[in-house]
Formats: C-alpha cells, structure tokens, sequence
C-alpha cells in the first residue's frame, strides 16, 4: 500500500468527521469549542513547520496571530473595508513582518534564536497595549463585523464552525504537499544538520525564511478567523504565555507530524475545560502534565504513543 | 540634572536587582546549558516566602532571610532532580517546555499558598532617604546593591578560590572529561542549581520592600533578568552584573524622559538589538554559532 493512499483516506475521513460533527452537534457551547480547536490547529500547524520540521524554535508566534486580528480588527473597523479584503491584508502584512524580521533572527541557533524570538514577541505585544490610538490599548479592541459571504452569514455557530475547519483542511493539505515535496525534504536537512545540510547544497537560510513567512500566514489566518468569530480582542490574548502554548500545542502532539498538530491543539484546547473542575489547583494540575508529557514522552503523544504500541507488538511475538 | 539624577538612582535600584536575577541565570546556563524559564518563580517564592516568615512569624530579618534562600534553593535542588535529571532527551526545546511547565507549577503553588492578592514588606531598615543633590536616595536602594555586590564578591571567590568551585567550573568545560576526572559531576549540577535558585530567592528578598509582591511577580523579573544576562553576555558573572545595572539605567531613563509605556520595551528592545549585533553579549565568553 503507498503512502498517498493512505494520506487521501485520512484527509477524507477528517472532512467526514467534520461534516457529521457539524450536523451532530448542535450546543452552541460545543460547536464554539470545536471552531476554537480549528483556530488553534491552525496555529500550531504553521508553527509545526518551522519547528517540527526545520527544527527552528519560536517562542514568539502569538505575535503574527495578533498581527492577523489587529489587522482585520483596523482594516474592518476604521477603513470599513470588507474582511474578505481584510484577510489577504492580514495574511501579507504578517508575512511582510516575518520576513524583515527573520533575516536577523534567523541567523541564531538554538536559544538564542528562541530568545530572539521572544523578545519581537514581547515588542509587538507592548505595541498592541501602548499604541491605544490605533489598537485600541489594554481595553481591547471592540465591534469587529461578523462575516458574511453574499447571503450566507457566518455569524451563526454552526457555519463557522464549517468555515474555519474549511480552512484548516486546505491547510492540511498544503502543509502535506509541502513536506512531500524538495522544499519538505530540504527542510528537515536543516532539522538534522544546519551545516551538513549547507555542505550537500541546501539553502538553508532561504528556506528557514520561507518557511518562517509560511508559519506566520497561517498564523495571520488564525488570527482573522478568531477576531471574526469572537468580535472583541484585547493584548492579553497575544502575549508571552500563548507563544508558549501554541509551542505546547506543537511538542505534547508531536513534533513533524500534521496529525500532531491537530491532536496537540484539541487537547490543549480541552485541558483547561476538563481542569476547570480543579479550580484552584489548575494551574498546578497543568504544570504538571506539561512536565510530565515531556519527560516521559519528549516526542510528543503521536510519536510516544506510536513506540508504546510497537514495543509492546514486539514484545507479543516473542 | 536633579531629575535625572533620580531616574540613575532608581534605575540602578532596580538594575541591581536584574544583576542579581542575571546573575543566576547566567551560573545555571554555565554549568549545565540550560535556561530555566521558571528562574522568575524562585523570585516569587523566595519574596513571598521572606514576608511570610519576617511578617506572621516574627523571625529577625536575617534569619528570616537565611531561611527563605535556603528553603527555596532546596525546592530548585528537588526540581532538578525530579524534572531535569529524569529527561529521556535532553534537547533545548524539551527543556524549554519543561521549565515553562515548573513555572505555571509554582505560580499555581504560589497562588495556592499565598492566595491572590499581593503582599508588601516594610523597609529593612527605618533610615530617612539621603538628599544628594535634591536627588532622594533610599535606604533600601543602597541594602539592595550592597547586596548586590556582596554576592559577586562572594561568587568570584567561590569560583577562583575554593575546590567546589573550580570542580563546577571544570563541569562547566565539559561533563564527561570533569567525571573522569574524578569530580562527582552530577552533584556540580544539582549543586549549580541550588546556588541559582537561591539567587534567584535573594533578588526576591531584597526586592519585596519595594514592590508589591504577588503570586504572578515573577514572570516579567524572570524575563527581563534574562534579557539582562543576554545583554551583558550568558554565562558571564560580571558581564551578567552590567548588563543589569545597564538594562536599569537605560529602563528607568527610557520612563523617565521618553514615555512610561516604554518601560516593558526597553528590555526586549536591547535584547533584540544584542542580539543582531553581538549575540555573545558585551563581554563575550561563548562564542555563537551564525549562519
């Protein structure tokens, strides 16, 4: 059986779940959890590629998802420009900023790139709350439009939810295409060795870049489809902690796996719902299984899960 | 001038302060190359811990202090060996996600403990502020560097004069040749941790009576430590000094004659503008790989 077989029936079956989901469910409380889930997906999908596969930290990434919604947000509200414009906008300012910033960041390695990285995060978050005469300051940003296609409103739960996971879908696929492709393959050629990769005649600062720019649309994309879905935002939802979780979202599903990305993203999503139940000891309960996710199984739980399973096959025909 | 005299003042109390928090940082990336992003929730405990024992118990300030310090560098000591040691595989991004998880811990412990609101600690001492100048300059802005100092002087003479130290130092070469060498290398990390976090748990101490001390301080200080470390270079004790005091001045003047939303963006500004210049930091003792 090859591979792009199998790949086809997955891309199939998850249009399938989508689509029952979407007919099945009808708690509006439900189905906005599940467009959330879509949102952060995306999110963790475009940062997948850039860590996963090209092995190249970011510990600032909340800042192009914010650069998405601030956008949108400015462009909708102030020029009263239609999202559907908004949203090309959104996704090229992003990635015009990830490109004058990658090619300085990108030349460090390791922690220094990861603090490299934060600190454009820090930058573009302080923005968000002192700019107050554009953005809005530290109350926020309110009345962005719902968004409507002809006579079809998204204002509804239910055709958002369709609309967003339409998205990740086509994002999927994408990414999918990508990494099977001498770009993907080039990739992870930095991910196993920047130097060896440079010495058999990869690009490697070229492709770092473009995949870079690549992760900070999806992550613009992400952003346009959260402040339509949740028509108020504020700093506090791009700050340091959600650059960290959207690298959480990555690492506990598994690093260089598409299917990771969606399995870290729903979990991180739900995680605080089940642990609402904690209360007061959330916080702690969450450290906790952070911590122990990665000391037990630093691949992630696709990749951790997967060796279980084989180990334990092994160990069943002997 | 008066003026900005007072905002050099302020700037180096509060420089100090990051010195101290760098330092730390900076002991810890050493010897074991590695960043603790919980680093700013040892600041936490070891505040919260200090007015709690200074406050309700009614212990004498140094002992107080003495006990705060050691009390958190044994909790570093035990995260090191129940959460660092235990890693499969020990790359930075596993190490990153497992510090940043210890840290939503400890606030969530810190929360639990201390509850929500924040605390306050009167001065250590009752001095009037001096007058230099028409500048005022308090008491415990003068407690907080000669701390600041005290504890340089006594890593310097740790590291250059006692066995322990060097021993750490050459763990800090490399591992495998210091085991061979017969030096327990193991115990030089669990060590170098402890001496970090109880860092970390002084600039805690000497900044609570001067702050408002919650559960959630330490974020922000752990951060911009951090960025001073970088500022003065990562793994140097007196480049993590000045890149404290520096980080200080320039925030304090940045508020001061510029804007007052400035103040978070200072930090990260330079750390950014170090990075693309001289990522080894202003005194360089590594050198950064660049492509």
């Amino acid at each position: 059986m090859n591979k792009p077989y199998w790949y086809r029936i997955a891309y199939v079956a998850v249009a399938a779940i989508v689509i029952l989901t979407g007919i099945l469910v009808s708690n509006a409380y439900y189905l906005q959890l599940l467009t959330f889930i879509g949102i952060n997906t995306l999110l963790a999908l475009g940062l997948n590629m850039l860590m996963g596969y090209a092995g190249q930290i970011s510990l600032g990434h909340a800042a192009f998802y914010g650069i998405g919604a601030y956008t949108t947000a400015i462009l909708t509200v102030h020029y009263a420009i239609s999202p559907w414009l908004a949203l090309p906008a959104a996704i090229l300012i992003a990635m015009a900023i990830a490109y004058i910033v990658g090619v300085p960041t990108l030349k460090l390695s390791g922690y220094y790139l990861g603090m490299g990285t934060l600190g454009f995060g820090m930058i573009i978050h302080i923005l968000f709350r002192e700019w107050s005469s554009i953005t809005g300051g530290a109350s926020g940003f309110i009345g962005i439009p719902p968004l409507e296609f002809g006579p079809v409103s998204f204002a509804s739960g239910r055709n958002y939810f369709y609309l967003v996971w339409g998205f990740v879908l086509l994002s999927l696929i994408i990414c999918r295409r990508i990494i099977d492709s001498r770009v993907g393959r080039g990739l992870r050629s930095i991910h196993d060795g920047e130097k060896t990769a440079r010495a058999v005649g990869v690009d490697t600062s070229q492709l770092k870049l473009q995949v870079f720019v690549l992760s900070a649309a999806f992550s613009a994309l992400a952003g346009f489809l959260y402040a339509h879905l949740v028509y108020f935002i504020s700093p506090g939802t791009f700050d340091f902690i959600t650059s960290i979780r959207i690298v959480t979202m990555v690492v506990i599903g598994g690093m260089a796996s598409i299917w990771g990305a969606l399995l870290g993203a729903s979990l991180l999503t739900l995680l605080p719902e089940w642990l609402h139940s904690f209360s007061e000891f959330e916080m702690v309960v969450y450290g906790l299984i952070l911590m122990s996710v990665m000391i037990f199984l630093p691949q992630g739980l696709t990749r951790g899960l997967m060796d279980i399973y084989e180990r334990s096959k092994k160990s069943q025909n002997r | 001038m008066q003026e900005i005299l007072q905002y050099i003042f302020s700037g180096i109390t509060s420089g100090a302060i990051y010195a101290v928090i760098a330092v730390g940082f900076s002991m810890l990336y050493n010897s074991t190359e590695l960043i603790n992003f919980a680093h700013g929730e040892f600041v936490m405990l070891g505040a919260l811990s200090f007015i709690t024992l200074s406050g309700p118990f009614q212990l004498p300030l140094l002992s107080a202090f003495f006990l705060s310090v050691a009390g958190v560098a044994c909790i570093g000591m035990l995260f090191e060996r129940l959460a660092i040691r235990t890693v499969r595989e020990p790359n930075p991004i596993v190490l990153i996600i497992i510090t940043v998880g210890a840290s939503i811990f400890l606030r969530g412990v810190g929360m639990l403990v201390w509850g929500k609101d924040a605390h306050t600690m009167p001065p250590f001492s009752k001095h009037p502020p001096l007058d230099i100048e028409g500048a005022k300059l308090l008491a415990q802005s003068i407690w907080i560097v000669a701390i600041m100092f005290l504890m340089a002087a006594g890593l310097h003479l740790f590291y250059k004069k006692t066995l322990t130290g060097k021993a750490m130092q050459a763990c800090a070469i490399s591992q495998k040749a210091a085991w061979l060498a017969g030096i327990p290398s193991k115990f030089m990390i669990l060590l170098a941790f402890g001496l970090s976090t109880g860092m970390g748990a002084v600039a805690g101490v000497i900044i609570s009576p001067i702050t408002m001390c919650g559960y959630d301080m330490g974020t922000m200080l752990g951060l911009k430590g951090f960025c001073a470390a970088m500022l003065g270079g990562l793994g140097s004790l007196w480049g993590s000094l000045i890149g404290g005091l520096l980080l200080g001045i320039l925030e304090a003047l940045g508020v001061g004659l510029i804007s007052s939303g400035l103040k978070d963006a200072t930090a990260f500004l330079l750390l950014l503008f170090i990075l693309y210049v001289r990522p080894s930091g202003i005194i360089s003792s590594v050198n950064v790989e660049r492509f």
